[in-house]
């Protein structure tokens, strides 16, 4: 496989592991909520890489007739329900964020895990 | 073929330098700005990928709405410590 | 644990992950060279069968139109779940600040000349924008979703732009939970057609237009036009639910 046909699966694996260090390493909820963002997006260019045809146009046939080689719509479809799904998810991530910081007074994720016994 | 193939290959290596950079930028205000220009490089992709539709809904969302409640929730959460300052100062002022 | 043994266990785990990532894609055809059926299957399909020639928009709302609901549902409990948590503390505070300064129609703060003029001259822009890309959605790159959030920015364009007064005006929160509830039912009942007409849920039994215009796509047309109500509502409500302190905050202020 040549650079070009492996990149963005690589670009996938390295985005994937600096969000996943930002998640486990974070001292603050929101850097946090972000850092899952950039999770998500790793998978976004997994899913782009799969489909993609060289040379290939748009799957959108508005201008040309529907036998031209197109990529793979069906992966696009995922990943356009998906970035919606995202934002709602991290907005949902950000309102517990806020509500932790009602009750422990500081938006730093160790301020809140006291277990006592 | 040959200059989208070579403008791919910069967008992802442009990503893969931005993505580091978002998660190492701790303070969440920043942070916001930087997750905007990581999705609009993002979107950038999508659309030398031939994802249109894709394109769309990543500028639209990770460009705008995004950092938009990022600084909504950063808001809400400076007006309560700022209002939580000012009836600590009114008590102790009181008593 | 101390803070040491955990930075290790978390780099181990990591390392872990990004390795079965890059394992599996080994495996995996190179970029550019797409081998599977299932994109040359449907995209002639979509096409041909299902008038839209925006063939992502027909497998999102045609063929995997039950994923798409499940998606919708999603965002309809993230926007209620982000309702009801930043609602509970509000309730004490919201009477007393509301009936005062409603009764003393006390103005707000006004915004600069400039952020005044370019918003209210982008709002028609927005709103022109965000339908066509709504209705537009089976024949080029669009659809509901993108469109949803473009409407959806423009209360809080005008909310930045002028005053607090004249966002609870043209979004009152009343009718934004009942568009919302409407956007999210409406999908059900369009679905609900197949099963009324005898086949399968969410079947396309509608009558297919013409490729190419506004009317080709048959149930696709209309699902477009719930999840684009249904995402713009969503949005505003999510803004909504963190502006709303912020909006009280200045109405306190001015006591």
């Amino acid at each position: 496989m040549s650079v070009y046909g492996f990149l963005p699966y690589a670009l996938t694996a390295w985005l994937f592991g600096w969000g996943l260090y930002g998640i486990v390493s974070s001292r603050n909820w929101v850097h946090l909520c972000i850092c899952l963002a950039i999770v998500q997006s790793s998978t976004y260019v997994l899913l782009l890489g799969i489909g993609y045809r060289l040379g290939a146009a748009a799957p959108v046939f508005a201008q040309f007739s529907a036998s031209t080689a197109a990529v793979d719509p069906v992966v696009q479809a995922l990943m356009l329900t998906d970035i919606v799904v995202e934002a709602t998810v991290v907005a949902l991530l950000l309102a517990l964020a806020v509500r932790a910081h009602q009750s422990t007074g500081s938006l730093d994720p160790s301020a809140s895990c006291e277990m006592r016994g | 073929m040959a200059l989208t193939v070579a403008l791919q290959l910069v967008a992802l290596c442009l990503l893969a330098v931005l993505g580091p950079g978002v998660v190492l930028t701790r303070d969440p205000v920043r942070q916001a700005i930087a997750v905007s220009f990581f999705g609009l490089v993002l979107a950038a992709t999508f659309f030398l990928f031939r994802a249109p539709d894709v394109a769309l809904s990543q500028l639209v969302i990770g460009a705008v709405a995004l950092p938009l409640m990022i600084l909504l929730a950063l808001t809400k959460v400076k007006n309560r410590e700022a209002e939580q300052a000012q009836t600590k100062q009114a008590e102790e002022g009181g008593s | 644990m101390s803070g040491g043994a955990r930075a290790v266990l978390a780099g181990l785990g990591i390392a872990g992950v990004v390795f079965v990532i890059l394992w599996g894609a080994v495996d995996l055809p190179a970029v550019g060279h797409y081998l599977g059926p299932y994109g040359d299957v449907v995209t002639p399909l979509a096409v041909f069968a299902r008038h839209s020639t925006d063939a992502v928009s027909a497998v999102n709302f045609d063929f995997r139109g039950i994923d798409t609901l499940g998606e919708e549902f999603i965002l309809f409990t993230s926007v209620l779940g982000v309702t009801l948590l930043l609602r509970q503390s509000e309730e004490g505070a919201k009477g007393e600040g509301e009936s005062e300064d409603r009764a003393q129609g006390r103005p707000t703060p006004s915004t600069g000349d400039a952020v005044r003029s370019f918003g209210s001259g982008m709002v028609g822009l927005l709103v022109l924008f965000g339908t066509y890309m709504v209705t537009h959605g089976t024949v080029t790159p669009g659809g509901g979703f993108q469109g949803g959030v473009i409407l959806a920015t423009v209360p809080l364009l005008v909310y930045l732009s002028s005053s607090a007064e004249i966002f609870e005006r043209i979004a009152p929160r009343r009718l934004v939970e009942a568009g919302e509830s409407a956007g999210a039912f409406g999908y059900v009942l369009v679905g609900l057609f197949g099963v009324i007409a005898g086949v399968e849920f969410l079947r396309n039994v509608v009558p297919l237009g013409k490729t190419g215009t506004l009317t080709g796509g048959g149930t696709t047309v209309l699902l477009n036009l719930t999840v684009g109500l249904e995402v713009a509502t969503g949005f505003v409500l999510l803004m909504l639910a963190f502006v709303d302190e912020a909006l009280q905050r200045r109405r306190r202020a001015q006591r």
